[in-house]
């Protein structure tokens, strides 16, 4: 009996923690939003974190999506030319690079390399004192640290999914065309005329925003409440990896439910 | 709103303090006159961080009232608070140095955030901090070059960048070598005088801080237990004074942590 009382003592912790955590989120986020101006005015600041996050993501962003278009161009010739379609090829790696892969692939890689580094940077600097330190020079830590690392991430995810799809389709093209020999006028032609801006690409991009936000929040979150030990940022580094990961899949699933229109 | 020169720069007059239920501070009255350096002492624990950081509107206070340069911090809001901080510097026990910045932009940094003097006054006023410390010649480094004491060179010419009406110290001395350890001292008087400033600094140091400071406070369990000129507290009686300038292991200040018999936790553990 008391094993029961025990697991749903747990359980109802656990829930309350998890509402008070998600409050604390919530009021965080407002916070940063309110201070955002001041960062945004010295727009350097913002510059600098997208070089960090967005420019030094560009080698595994570009080589994953070179490798994803490779393989979708494989499997995607072999299971269409058991139906004599072979030149849809482009129209199957785009839709799926643009629609899914392309914001989801791209949000998780962004996660494990730029998260991962902005969660440990501000996690250190709460450790060592430097968030501290700057609140007693006046200078709000939110408006001077997280800010322009939470913008320099919301900036560059798009940016970064859009290059991964480029690059998947250049990998699907380099395998369908130059390697199988599909036509290269039917592969680019039926992409062009299937592919719809408005339902495929922009939803995609609204995708991949979102996933920018989600990802830099848990990050910079994760860090700013880290408890200031090693163990304590080895755990919020975790977090970040982790909790993006099942948010972005998530929200993945929900963006995706209402954007489907069931035809075409 | 600047009170006149012989009310005390910071006046605390019954401050209480609690961490939820665990109480830290049980009722402090204490002044720090402007121009002088005033050392808070104590064990480790006791609560004199919780001080400064009470002083310097990091946390506030449960009871009490803390002054500072005529303005009651329970009251303030963040902006009025943060205008006050720009002319108070605290120094944090390792330096809390800007690790992604040089030591010159970690000098520079409170100048570029509140003031808009240009590129070249900041240079000259930055080698100058520095060169008051020592370091001119390694405004190129970074922290991870520098050694210990270096680092907290770096920080109190950081700490004293906007020439601050108050500095706050805490454990200038944790971690030095003798050497390091008497610079600092020195630098601490030096910088107190020369900028008019008034400074508190928190420390069990006792030997070094003696020779420099003005008065002394002795904090224990959350309480002033002592005070006076560093003379009062050389010649003093009073048997904690007299433990810990004397660094003795057991006192009032018991060496044991509260525990049973030693005889009954070894035979208990054979039973």
């Amino acid at each position: 009996m008391s094993a029961v009382a025990n697991l749903l003592r747990r359980l109802g912790g656990g829930v309350v923690d998890g509402i008070w955590r998600l409050g604390f989120v919530a009021r965080f986020l407002g916070l940063l939003l309110l201070l955002s101006g001041q960062s945004f005015r010295r727009i350097h600041l913002t510059i600098r974190e997208i070089y960090f996050s967005g420019v030094l993501s560009l080698l595994i962003i570009l080589v994953s999506g070179l490798f994803v278009g490779l393989v979708l161009g494989l499997q995607g010739y072999e299971t269409l030319q058991r139906y004599g379609s072979s030149e849809a090829l482009g129209v199957l790696v785009a839709l799926s690079l643009t629609r899914e892969l392309g914001p989801v692939v791209a949000a998780l890689l962004f996660a494990s390399r730029a998260g991962s580094a902005v969660t440990a940077e501000i996690g250190l600097m709460k450790t060592t004192e430097q968030l501290k330190a700057m609140d007693m020079m006046a200078v709000n830590p939110i408006a001077r640290v997280v800010a322009p690392r939470f913008w320099g991430g919301v900036i560059s995810m798009p940016l970064l999914a859009a290059l991964f799809s480029a690059m998947g389709i250049f990998g699907g093209w380099l395998i369908g065309v130059a390697f199988i020999g599909v036509d290269d006028g039917a592969f680019w032609s039926q992409m062009q005329s299937a592919v719809d801006f408005r339902f495929d690409i922009m939803n995609g991009v609204i995708k991949s925003v979102v996933f920018g936000i989600a990802v830099s929040l848990i990050a910079v979150f994760e860090g700013f409440d880290c408890t200031p030990t090693a163990e304590g940022v080895s755990r919020a580094i975790t977090r970040t990896v982790v909790s993006s990961a099942l948010a972005i899949l998530a929200l993945d699933f929900v963006l995706t439910s209402f954007m489907f229109r069931g035809q075409s | 709103m600047t009170s006149s020169p012989q009310t005390p720069l910071v006046d605390l007059s019954g401050v209480r303090f609690a961490y939820g239920e665990r109480e830290i501070l049980r009722g402090i009255d204490l002044q720090v006159p402007r121009g002088k350096v005033v050392a808070i002492m104590g064990g480790s624990g006791c609560g004199k961080t919780t001080l400064l950081r009470l002083i310097g509107g990091q946390l506030k206070a449960t009871r009490g009232s803390v002054v500072v340069d005529g303005q009651e911090l329970g009251a303030l809001g963040r902006v009025p608070l943060y205008a006050l901080r720009r002319r108070m510097g605290m120094l944090f026990q390792f330096g809390a140095l800007f690790t992604d910045m040089s030591v010159f932009d970690n000098v520079a940094f409170p100048m570029r955030e509140h003031t808009d003097l240009d590129e070249a006054l900041i240079r000259d006023l930055v080698l100058m901090k520095l060169d008051a410390v020592g370091l001119r010649g390694a405004h190129g480094l970074m922290p991870s070059e520098l050694s210990g004491g270096m680092a907290r060179r770096v920080a109190l010419a950081r700490t004293v960048a906007l020439d601050p009406m108050l500095i706050m110290y805490d454990e200038p001395f944790a971690g030095l070598d003798p050497i390091s350890l008497g610079i600092i001292g020195q630098l601490i008087r030096r910088l107190n005088d020369a900028l008019g400033a008034s400074s508190i600094m928190v420390t069990h140091d006792v030997s070094e801080s003696l020779e420099i400071v003005d008065y002394v406070y002795f904090v224990s369990e959350g309480r002033i237990v002592a005070q006076g000129t560093p003379d009062e507290i050389r010649a003093s009686t009073d048997p904690f004074v007299h433990q810990f300038v004397h660094a003795e292991a057991d006192g009032p200040v018991p060496f044991h942590y509260p525990a049973q018999p030693i005889m009954d936790d070894l035979l208990g553990a054979a039973r």
